[in-house]
């Protein structure tokens, strides 16, 4: 039975892992570009959690909503006012920039939060839990996991459904021609970004909840979104949160195993992963 | 006599440090249908990508509806009501049949050109609208392409090469379609190397050669000699 359970709570964490990796995705997938300080991100939408908890007094999901905007605004800007100038045919200055942003964002944190660990605090539900078949379910992993869920069918619904996701898709495809349709290149990945930031935000939210966090954690995370975007296949968002789950099973049986294979354990399925399939497990048609 | 819908004056376009159009000047009038012809590497496309506003220019290099919008991005220059069905078709291969068309509309120019309109003019696309834009033959493609710049409902239309690597068949069945869309008072500028072909739908003509109008006139008034010399500008 303890395996089921381990199965069961990688799967939830994988949810999290999921939600790392689907703004990284987002991110890749419209202006191909790499978001290096997305882990950092994550953690300073974590952080701006725990500053409007404290400040306005309210519960972390409530302040979950005004974080979404700030992040989203932040992304806004960001892409428009400095990532846009970096992309072209070079791959190397987003990347270079993004790291640089990276470092920046982990000595302001660092500056204005101290290197103490911080938590937020969410109440009873943090330890609340459901019992199926002898078998525990925390209440705050499994709402983390439904959450992933309708994000990612909230993205696919805004990818495949909607005029502004179409022009993702075409801005993507062909940034020329797209601007001969009248849309605007510039703004169009502007508006990417802030998506991208606003699902960040609850992942950072999220995190912040579960455990505890510090400036220098960010590094981790993203190497999490990576795995799990790599694992799933890049451009599939279904594919991502199944590159979530896999890592988060491989990782908490890995602890089962040992508390100490727990990130190996994860690091391990990764390569696995990438030796036998290259493109991840559900790569989107390519063209 | 109201000024021209599209006027070109002393416009020059650059790559770099190469120069591709020399002081170019044209004057297209509301309605008109006017053919571009020219030898490869004679400026056509540079043209095409200059007026649409995908290569910058001066601001009042390129005039349409008296407005200068020479150094305006693509983008701004589509709100203005100018469409360029590309060379090569270049579709969006992630999108559907029917999403490329409404990607066109996403200007919002009102006009005559909505989805059952261009449906109506290449059925074939009704059929296909839920199809991946990549799975369709080269000549449906191209009536997407067309049909998406349609959608615009621009008030200038330019093609730019639209026969190129089509069957002859199918370059006559796009040909066919062409009075449809420019029997509307749409203004059109036509491209090609196909030189009969470009006349035979166009009521004047321009013929650049390396980067500079090399002849000018009314398609009926000029003779095959003096096309064949602006052409390869060889003295007969």
């Amino acid at each position: 039975m303890d395996w089921v359970s381990a199965i069961i709570q990688g799967t939830l964490l994988g949810g999290l892992y999921a939600l790392f990796a689907a703004g990284l995705s987002l991110i890749f997938g419209v202006m191909r570009l790499v978001n290096i300080a997305h882990g950092d991100l994550i953690i300073l939408a974590a952080y701006l959690g725990l500053s409007t908890t404290i400040m306005l007094g309210v519960h972390p999901f409530m302040a979950l909503l005004l974080v979404m905007a700030l992040m989203a605004a932040i992304g806004y800007v960001l892409q428009r006012g400095i990532l846009n100038q970096t992309l072209g045919d070079d791959i190397l200055p987003p990347l270079l920039v993004t790291f640089g942003l990276s470092v920046i964002l982990q000595n302001a944190l660092l500056e204005g939060y101290s290197a103490d660990p911080q938590k937020m605090n969410a109440g009873a539900i943090e330890t609340a839990s459901l019992s199926a078949g002898g078998v525990s379910i925390g209440v705050l992993p499994l709402m983390t996991f439904a959450i992933a869920v309708a994000v990612i069918a909230g993205l696919q619904f805004i990818f495949y459904r909607t005029s502004v996701g179409r022009a993702f898709r075409a801005v993507s495809d062909n940034s020329d021609i797209a601007q001969l349709m009248g849309l605007n290149k510039a703004h169009v990945f502007g508006l990417a970004m802030a998506l991208a930031l606003a699902v960040t935000a609850i992942a950072g939210v999220l995190l912040g909840v579960r455990t505890s966090f510090d400036p220098s954690v960010g590094g981790a995370r993203l190497i999490f979104g990576f795995e799990a975007v790599i694992i799933g296949g890049l451009g599939n968002l279904w594919g991502t949160l199944a590159g979530g789950v896999i890592l988060g099973v491989a990782q908490t049986l890995g602890a089962k195993i040992d508390p100490g294979w727990q990130l190996l354990a994860g690091h391990v399925a990764f390569l696995i992963v990438l030796a036998v399939r290259p493109n991840g497990l559900f790569p989107r048609v390519s063209h | 006599m109201a000024d021209p819908m599209l006027s070109l004056r002393s416009l020059e376009a650059h790559y770099g440090d190469f120069q591709a159009l020399f002081g170019v000047d044209m004057s297209i009038d509301t309605g008109e249908v006017v053919a571009i012809i020219g030898a490869n590497g004679a400026g056509k496309t540079t043209l095409m990508r200059s007026i649409s506003g995908l290569l910058k220019n001066a601001p009042e290099q390129i005039k349409f509806q008296g407005k200068p919008i020479g150094s305006l991005r693509a983008d701004q220059v589509a709100y203005h009501g100018v469409a360029l069905v590309p060379e090569g078709r270049q579709l969006f291969p992630s999108l559907s049949v029917e999403e490329n068309l409404l990607i066109g509309a996403q200007v919002g120019r009102s006009g005559p050109w909505s989805l059952q309109k261009v449906y109506s003019l290449f059925p074939i696309l009704d059929e296909r609208k839920h199809q991946a834009s990549t799975t369709l033959s080269g000549g449906q493609q191209q009536m997407v392409a067309i049909g998406r710049a349609l959608m615009a409902n621009p008030d200038l239309i330019l093609f730019d090469e639209i026969s190129l690597g089509l069957a002859p068949v199918i370059i006559k069945s796009i040909y066919e379609a062409l009075p449809g869309i420019v029997g509307d008072g749409m203004t059109a500028m036509i491209v090609e190397q196909d030189i009969s072909k470009a006349l035979s739908v166009s009521s004047r003509v321009y013929c650049l050669q390396e980067g500079r109008v090399s002849l000018s006139g009314e398609t009926r008034a000029i003779s095959r000699e003096e096309i064949t010399r602006a052409y390869f500008g060889v003295e007969a």
